[in-house]
């Protein structure tokens, strides 16, 4: 069995090669591309801290970046295939809701704030809000999004820098799971869309997911206090 | 913004966040959301959750051309729909429900007078305007009852509950909610079951009122 903190420390390590807090500051200039055509955004960008699809969706939401747009196409479009496939659409309905989540993602990207979400789960809210709507014929509640703060500053930053690398270790926890546990998130979050008894629901079960989220959730709550 | 001092259980809102809650109970929790930074924290990270799972699944090649065409559609693909938002004392998953205006208020009688926003077989919500310094009849729980303050405030002995604040109530308890004096207190509160009155409105009445 694999120590876990370990294996953790370690991932934190290949997530994060611990960059100077100031490398973090984005230049919002034109002439910056974060991605272009993505071949090679790794040796363009050395000191880029953040996941790839959050770069990607930065440069979509900053220079409405076509070529970081068919990263995240690539990148998601699969993911999210399976993720309504799983849900029981055919392949033509799914096809058309992919479409739709990742057209909604270039259309709504000025609403992104990486100090509060990684891609992966703003693009996971968005298809889960599409496959409800879908499903159930109806129109999810949902709140409504918090105004962005025009300047971002070095504590965002460092905000989305923490969020990224949280996420990293979330992932991280989640493969490190049995197969028989990591299948229960999955049905809870990807697919199963039945209206449970509340009572009965288990909530997160693993002790290490509990305490990934618990520290995330101290990062987004310090963060939305600063949206008020 | 006033610190709301009644959450909503984090397994609700993990029920929410990741799909599995009746529409009446997420008008509730969305809400609340809308009011509480806290509990907006641990739906995002639910949500983190979520884009973890999806980061690991498996992948499923979609339909060849469906990468230039999504492409094509960037300039023209018609806007989405437009984000909610809140109207007056109603944060937006409300105003959504209510649609372009109201509520229409229907007296209950005693005062109380309420707006159904959904009915279905498995589950309610509503809006409840109660006049300040009244109470609401003497009733029980069948199943799961989640009740939200918008405006005003009530008091049972379990609590006070002001803008924001979520009594969450399951079978067993019996209580006597009343308003404080002041604006009408409104609440939207949502159920999975019909309420039992014990008293005032017969059960007569409430079938005809849907209470």
């Amino acid at each position: 069995m694999l120590d876990q903190t370990n294996t953790l420390q370690a991932a934190r390590a290949r997530a994060c090669p611990a960059p100077p807090a100031g490398a973090v500051l984005r230049e919002r200039g034109k002439n910056e591309r974060m991605v272009s055509d993505g071949q090679t955004e790794d040796a363009e960008r050395p000191a880029a801290p953040l996941s790839p699809p959050t770069e990607w969706l930065l440069a979509v939401r900053d220079q409405r970046d076509r070529g970081a747009f068919a990263q995240l196409f690539d990148h998601f479009a699969p993911r999210l295939t399976a993720m309504m496939l799983r849900s029981g659409m055919s392949r033509a309905v799914a096809d058309d809701v992919v479409q739709d989540v990742l057209l909604t993602a270039w259309q709504k990207a000025h609403l992104y704030d990486p100090a509060r979400a990684q891609a992966s789960a703003w693009i996971y809210r968005i298809a889960r809000n599409r496959q409800i709507d879908i499903i159930r014929r109806e129109r999810r509640p949902v709140p409504e999004a918090l105004k962005m703060e025009s300047e971002e500053t070095e504590a965002d930053a460092q905000a989305a820098l923490a969020l990224d690398q949280e996420a990293a270790q979330l992932r991280e926890a989640l493969q490190n799971l049995k197969p028989e546990q990591r299948e229960v998130i999955e049905r809870a979050y990807l697919s199963d869309l039945t209206h449970t008894e509340i009572r009965q629901s288990t909530g997160l079960p693993m002790g290490t997911i509990k305490s990934r989220i618990r520290l995330a959730l101290e990062r987004l709550r310090h963060e939305l206090k600063g949206l008020r | 913004m006033s610190p709301v001092s009644h959450h909503i259980p984090e397994d609700i809102i993990e029920a929410y966040a990741s799909g599995a809650l009746p529409h009446g109970f997420s008008v509730v929790v969305a809400t609340h959301l809308s009011l509480c930074d806290q509990c907006r924290a641990v739906a995002e990270a639910c949500d983190a959750l979520g884009g973890a799972a999806l980061e690991a699944l498996d992948a499923e090649a979609p339909d060849a051309g469906l990468r230039d065409r999504t492409l094509a559609l960037l300039d023209t693909a018609p806007a989405p729909a437009p984000e909610p938002q809140p109207r007056g004392i109603f944060p937006a998953a409300v105003a959504a429900e209510l649609g372009g205006d109201g509520p229409a208020w229907r007296s209950l009688g005693a005062g109380i007078r309420q707006q159904i926003l959904v009915d279905r077989p498995e589950g309610s919500a509503r809006l409840l305007r109660i006049p300040g310094g009244k109470a609401v009849p003497d009733h029980g729980h069948n199943g799961l009852e989640m009740t939200l303050v918008l405006q005003g405030s009530f008091s049972d002995h379990t609590g006070r509950y002001a803008r924001g604040d979520v009594q969450v109530v399951t079978d067993d308890l019996e209580h006597t909610p009343m308003a404080e004096a002041g604006p009408d207190c409104i609440c939207l509160a949502a159920t999975d079951a019909p309420l039992r009155f014990n008293a005032m409105i017969p059960r007569l009445l409430q079938r005809y009122f849907r209470i």
